[in-house]
């Protein structure tokens, strides 16, 4: 943001807040305070956003932030001209985020195939909450899996983090930035309601040791530059508005320059590349944790706060005797997918925890080859409330 | 101005990338093109430093053509991605071209906020009073009993005066002119992108081959005319009794106030949240 020339203005009361220096200190922190100065640490100097139960306290810190920093924040007058402001501020140069939860996600929906179809790089953080529709705005749920790659029209290669912690929120809002800048793409942050709204002990790293990606600038004269230039792993540089390329960018199905085409062959290629980007790119892009999986007769797949209630329990069974591992992806998309295929051969049985009405189990499923495959036990709830790690024991020991 | 060659046109179009272009004979977005590149000559602005946003529909193929850093976007949503553009580079020129249904339909919450917050852009909506690239369906300026494909029995809908609409949302420069007067839409383009602050300009078109044929409009140039006849300058429009003055369409800059800009407000908030006084 260049700064124009200013004129007196009367002394406004701002809002006090801790200093960033305090908060990066040993203290009780919030999710969503950890994803917003993530966001700061990434690099990033542009949010957008309208205010939406449990994802507000992102904006607020922003709004706060910020401004101090030379940043830019916005708060729109919806999502949809959320995620339409940051992505014409990512064409522009910026590092931009915007942050919601699940009506305000599906309002995004559009605008994210836009993001992914322009190449341009933004990151959307979706704090889940209850749905369909308005549902219940303060609670838990787990049902954005297959929203957050599927929710646009058309085919969309997604990237999807999902972090368990509020540590893990942190450093995974990093990650997302990274990501963004560097596969040149929409990333979604899946957040809990629980994990945005949860406090816990966290100490911050050192700005300094933290690794930070950039979007790769052109170098070469203008009339080279093709916006959608290929190389071995389909990350290309790409140029700002005001940079002298003077490109085009378009939602149509485009040519290599970033001009509309009907043409079968450049149609093609474009949507393989936006395939490819992100499918040959897997080992970068997937996270997976894996706990006890050794010797373990019986596996737990789950994510997010789900996945903390399935690390009790296994904590729990292991200390009753039983042979129970768990699988948890940081990466929801792409599905890790090779881990979750040897977890499946190297098991009896796997207990999908989720709340919601079976999403992650479904992948599971279409993974699930031979019947020498472990079986899978669903546990599922939509109500709001949390599958706890007593829940989770029981089912370990009636199928021990 | 009508020194400007038609060789300058020229230079800024794309004409080894996308041309032919989609545009139907006798429609006027090319008249309104034609405007903004001869007003940037004029003004000589650093091609560089422009970004031309659209949505969808006809006059939202602009940008392709234009020889600008352009971006085409979602169906009424280019006022909002130009407000992040502006917002990250407030020295850049943000133009944003857009029709009827683009701006005033889907987009229209874009449109008022933008207005409201009286940021730095320049909208230029070409209102053609139908979806033109879907193929005739009724707008919120489809005049009153005209004919559109949804609207097969007569449009029952009262329609937008868009310059009132801007100016009710808090717009600081609204101005209204046809695509018949070209030389004055270059005129407004130029006085548009001078006005630091939310400007728009609206230029009422003609679509002959769609809504025209649909209204029994006549031809192309019969539209032209019926531009030229049925509107009047602002000046003539204060003078004349009302009977003389109904059903016109008022031609001029209605209005032009400086208030505070956006992009200044924040720049100086900025300075606040940082321990300055802004002096």
């Amino acid at each position: 943001m260049a700064s124009k020339t200013t004129k007196k203005a009367k002394p406004v009361e701002t809002i006090k807040e801790e200093p960033i220096e305090i908060r990066r200190q040993m203290r009780l922190m919030q999710g969503n305070e950890a994803v917003a100065i993530g966001a700061l640490d990434a690099g990033v100097n542009f949010f957008a956003g309208y205010p939406i139960t449990p994802s507000t306290e992102i904006a607020e810190i922003l709004a706060y932030e910020l401004p101090k920093r030379g940043g830019v924040f916005i708060q729109m007058e919806d999502e949809i001209a959320s995620i339409s402001a940051i992505t014409g501020a990512s064409l522009a140069g910026a590092k931009s985020l915007t942050a919601t939860s699940g009506p305000g996600f599906s309002l995004m929906q559009e605008g994210i195939g836009y993001a992914k179809i322009t190449e341009t790089p933004c990151v959307v953080v979706n704090v889940q909450r209850v749905g369909p529709s308005t549902g219940m705005p303060t609670s838990p749920a787990q049902g954005d899996i297959m929203q957050s790659k599927w929710g646009s029209h058309g085919d969309s290669p997604a990237i999807v983090l999902y972090p368990d912690s509020v540590k893990e929120s942190y450093e995974l809002t990093i990650r997302a930035v990274n990501l963004a800048e560097k596969y040149r793409t929409c990333v979604i942050l899946l957040m809990d309601e629980v994990i945005g709204h949860m406090r816990e002990a966290v100490a911050l790293p050192d700005v300094a040791n933290i690794r930070i990606i950039s979007r790769i600038k052109p170098t070469i004269p203008p009339n080279w530059y093709k916006h959608y230039d290929e190389n071995q792993k389909y990350l290309s540089p790409l140029a700002s508005f005001g940079d002298g390329y003077r490109f085009n960018v378009t939602g149509l199905t485009h040519d290599q320059l970033g001009f509309p085409t009907n043409k079968k062959v450049e149609a093609h290629d474009m949507m393989e590349r936006l395939r490819k980007k992100i499918s040959y790119n897997i080992r970068d892009l997937v996270q997976i944790e894996s706990r006890d999986m050794e010797d373990a007769k019986i596996a737990i797949f789950a994510a997010g706060i789900t996945a903390r209630s399935a690390k009790s329990a296994v904590a729990a069974a292991r200390a009753e005797g039983i042979p129970v591992g768990l699988l948890r992806p940081l990466t929801i998309w792409p599905f890790p997918d090779d881990a979750v295929r040897k977890m499946l051969r190297n098991v009896d049985i796997v207990i999908v925890p989720e709340l919601n009405q079976g999403q992650l189990i479904q992948e599971l499923k279409r993974l699930t080859k031979d019947k020498a495959d472990g079986d899978l036990i669903p546990i599922q709830r939509a109500d709001g409330a949390l599958i706890t790690p007593l829940d989770i024991l029981r089912v370990i020991r009636e199928v021990h | 101005m009508a020194s400007i060659p038609q060789k300058v046109v020229h230079e800024y179009l794309r004409h080894d990338k996308k041309f032919p272009h989609v545009w139907c004979a006798g429609c006027s977005n090319g008249i309104v093109l034609g405007a903004i590149i001869r007003a940037i000559a004029e003004m000589e602005l650093n091609r560089n430093d422009i970004v031309m946003v659209s949505g969808i529909g006809c006059s939202s193929r602009m940008p392709v053509y234009i020889d600008l850093n352009t971006l085409h976007t979602l169906h009424g949503r280019a006022i909002a991605y130009a407000t992040g553009v502006k917002m990250y580079k407030p020295n850049m020129k943000v133009i944003v071209v857009t029709g009827d249904g683009d701006c005033t339909a889907i987009g229209g919450n874009h449109l008022i906020h933008a207005a409201r917050r009286n940021i730095d852009l320049t909208v230029i909506l070409i209102n053609n009073n139908i979806y033109g690239m879907t193929g005739g369906q009724a707008s919120p300026t489809t005049p009153h009993d005209a004919i559109a494909t949804t609207a097969p029995y007569g449009n029952i809908e009262p329609d937008f005066d868009i310059c009132q609409l801007a100016m009710g949302a808090g717009a600081s420069f609204v101005a209204r002119t046809t695509a018949f007067h070209a030389i004055e839409t270059q005129n407004y383009v130029k006085e548009a992108l001078n006005h630091p602050g939310f400007s728009l300009l609206e230029v009422v078109s003609a679509c002959p081959v769609i809504y025209g044929r649909m209204n029994k409009k006549g031809s192309a140039p019969d539209m032209m005319k019926a531009m030229r006849d049925n509107s009047i300058p602002l000046t003539a429009y204060e003078k004349l009794p009302k009977e003389q003055t109904e059903g016109k369409i008022i031609r001029g800059i209605l209005r032009r106030e400086i208030r505070p800009e956006y992009t200044d407000e924040y720049a100086k908030l900025c300075v606040r949240a940082q321990g300055g006084d802004n002096e």
